[in-house]
């Protein structure tokens, strides 16, 4: 395909499709409408299957059906809705099935506003849902990454039979961006343990989430966090910015924030002060070392942790930093973007103030 | 020379249920059970067990099985349908499944005119977790939440789910049996095996509604159970055909 210009939420339905998707069951929230729409169309067209169900908590539910029966599978939604997918979501972890879910964040709590917000980072990386579990979550920062990762969380979500996020905060989503969506070869995954009619197999397949006895969920948990504990330790993606410039302070965003930031670092810059990046593309795993790297550094005076959030992100900041150096928030609350300006200005007033 | 009078269906395994004497989940078991097999459909089959008394069903039918959440087994069929059109799928959900946490995924799943088969054994109360009232407990009824008896002025009128079910065009076939007797048990049989044969032959959604008894939580031993359904639940939920397109095409 091409390079052309598309709204994030279409080219990321796309790219779903490309990364051999056919199954989507969705219900309209904004920020994201514009993804289902799109697939309502497109996966007819590819031999697959759209529904519109009646809530997210039947499209999760659906998708969870989808999924144990081996299908590729997503379902996208915006803050109110990932909320009442969470149960869903909970026993997709628990079966252990793959399923991709986007999250266009916007702002909270309750019913908040449409426009852009990270203020489901707790939710996204903390399971989200009841019980122990995680869910890998990649942060997009530009359409063309979002496509790309989307491609990866399927492939991913089939290697370890879990459940991945695409976390855009709504710009994301709503914004338009030259985009190329590579058609690769789809990867093929052994499904035999799929619930779909046993067909010539000796014993049927179950996809359940009822682990009765403590052993039995002890037994379960201690598999799902051995799995989590693989993919801290080879899923961890992330991006650094001007770090070998003896920065004096280290910036961590993610998302649309972080592209923010490279515009408040270039200003800053102009006033002769160095400013590198750290940005978490999976922001679970989080890249503690790349942000404990960073914060050892003997140029660096603090961390500036930059989210629309009220300290959620600076969270896995401080457990990544250890008190090695000091750890500054700038947030920004009410789903308004920062501006370069802003960032750039709040990083002067620490240097002011030292 | 011994002479083979009876054979238990594959289409369940040789696991002892966790079933109280007197309930009805195992009559209910069986004839779905025999439904599938005489349409020579064990193979092709997917059960989706509900939460509730049922939520082990995974462990008796003898089919690839997916266990949902609370009512939400038929979005759950819904999802296999759709990536598996051949499967012959079923749900099989109790009435605080179906009528209460469900309600909303059942009955869209038969608007949309779903191919699965749907059973809703219908007790009048939650058995699982120990006896608390349903939607569907009669006006008088005791139950943990309604110790004095259910009554309208704090919980409203029993719900009529089938009646319910059947007002939507996607239904192809909608009945309510009970198996409270040999004869309505023979009458509950047929109406099942008519549902599977209908999702064999594609057509739309199926419905049956048993009506069945709960010994433990109603305080009754096993025949005046059977005898309570006789006596209090088919006046107020009446046995029959609800809706039936092959007749209406007639």
């Amino acid at each position: 395909m091409a390079r052309v210009l598309m709204k994030g939420n279409e080219a990321i339905a796309e790219a779903a499709v490309a990364a051999g998707c056919r199954y989507f069951f969705g219900y309209p929230i904004t920020p994201q409408n514009e993804l289902p729409e799109y697939l309502s169309k497109r996966m007819f067209e590819v031999g697959g299957y759209f529904v519109q169900a009646e809530s997210e908590v039947s499209a999760i539910n659906m998708v969870y059906g989808a999924a144990g029966a081996g299908g590729r599978v997503m379902t996208s939604s915006s803050s109110p809705g990932v909320s009442l997918k969470q149960e869903g979501m909970s026993s997709i972890a628990c079966a252990e099935i793959p399923a991709v879910v986007v999250n266009m964040m916007r702002g909270g709590p309750g019913l908040g506003s449409i426009q852009a917000s990270q203020a489901d980072y707790f939710q996204a990386t903390r399971g989200g849902g009841h019980g122990d579990y995680r869910t890998l979550t990649y942060a997009p920062a530009s359409i063309q990454e979002a496509c790309d990762l989307m491609v990866r969380a399927f492939d991913k979500a089939d290697e370890y039979r879990a459940l991945c996020l695409i976390l855009g905060d709504g710009m994301i989503g709503q914004m338009m961006e030259p985009v190329e969506i590579k058609a690769s070869e789809v990867k093929k995954f052994d499904k035999s343990w799929a619930a779909r009619g046993r067909g010539d197999r000796k014993h049927n397949s179950i996809i359940n989430t009822l682990y009765i006895t403590h052993e039995e969920l002890t037994e379960l948990n201690e598999r799902l966090q051995a799995k989590y504990k693989v993919m801290e330790e080879k899923e961890v993606l992330v991006e650094t910015y001007n770090l070998d410039s003896n920065p004096e302070y280290v910036l961590v965003a993610y998302g649309t924030v972080s592209r923010i930031c490279k515009n408040g670092i270039a200003k800053l810059k102009e006033k002769g002060i160095n400013v590198g990046m750290v940005r978490p593309i999976t922001v679970w795993p989080f890249p503690k070392q790349a942000v404990l790297d960073a914060a050892k550094k003997a140029s660096v005076k603090a961390m500036v942790t930059v989210e629309m959030s009220a300290g959620q992100l600076v969270e896995d900041v401080e457990l990544s930093v250890k008190g090695v150096k000091p750890v500054e928030l700038f947030s920004r609350l009410g789903a308004l973007p920062p501006t370069p300006d802003e960032v750039a200005d709040f990083v002067l007033a620490l240097k002011g103030r030292k | 020379m011994s002479q083979v009078v009876f054979t238990k269906t594959n289409m369940l395994t040789d696991a002892i249920t966790h079933y109280c004497p007197g309930c009805g989940h195992g009559i209910v078991h069986r004839l779905v059970a025999e439904s599938i097999e005489e349409l020579g459909m064990n193979d092709r089959a997917v059960g989706i067990s509900p939460v509730g008394c049922a939520v082990f069903a995974y462990r008796y039918f003898n089919c690839d099985n997916q266990v949902a959440l609370h009512g939400r087994a038929p979005a759950v069929a819904t999802g296999i349908k759709r990536v598996s059109p051949e499967a012959i799928v079923f749900t099989y959900q109790g009435d605080g499944d179906l009528a209460s946490i469900g309600n909303a995924e059942v009955n869209h799943a038969a608007a949309r005119g779903e191919k699965f088969v749907t059973i809703l054994v219908n007790n009048g109360i939650y058995g699982m977790t120990g006896g608390q009232m349903a939607p569907t407990t009669l006006i008088g009824q005791k139950a943990t939440t309604s110790p004095q008896g259910r009554s309208v002025e704090r919980a409203g009128f029993p719900m009529k789910v089938a009646e319910m079910i059947a007002t939507h065009e996607g239904v192809q076939f909608c009945e309510r049996v009970a198996v409270n007797n040999t004869a309505n048990i023979l009458k509950a049989k047929k109406a099942i095996k008519k549902a599977f044969q209908n999702q064999v032959d594609g057509k739309g959604f199926n419905f049956i509604e048993v009506l069945s008894t709960c010994p433990t939580n109603w305080g009754l031993d096993a025949i005046e159970s059977m005898k309570w359904v006789e006596e209090k639940m088919i006046p107020y939920y009446p046995l029959g055909v609800l809706k039936d397109k092959d007749q209406e095409a007639k």
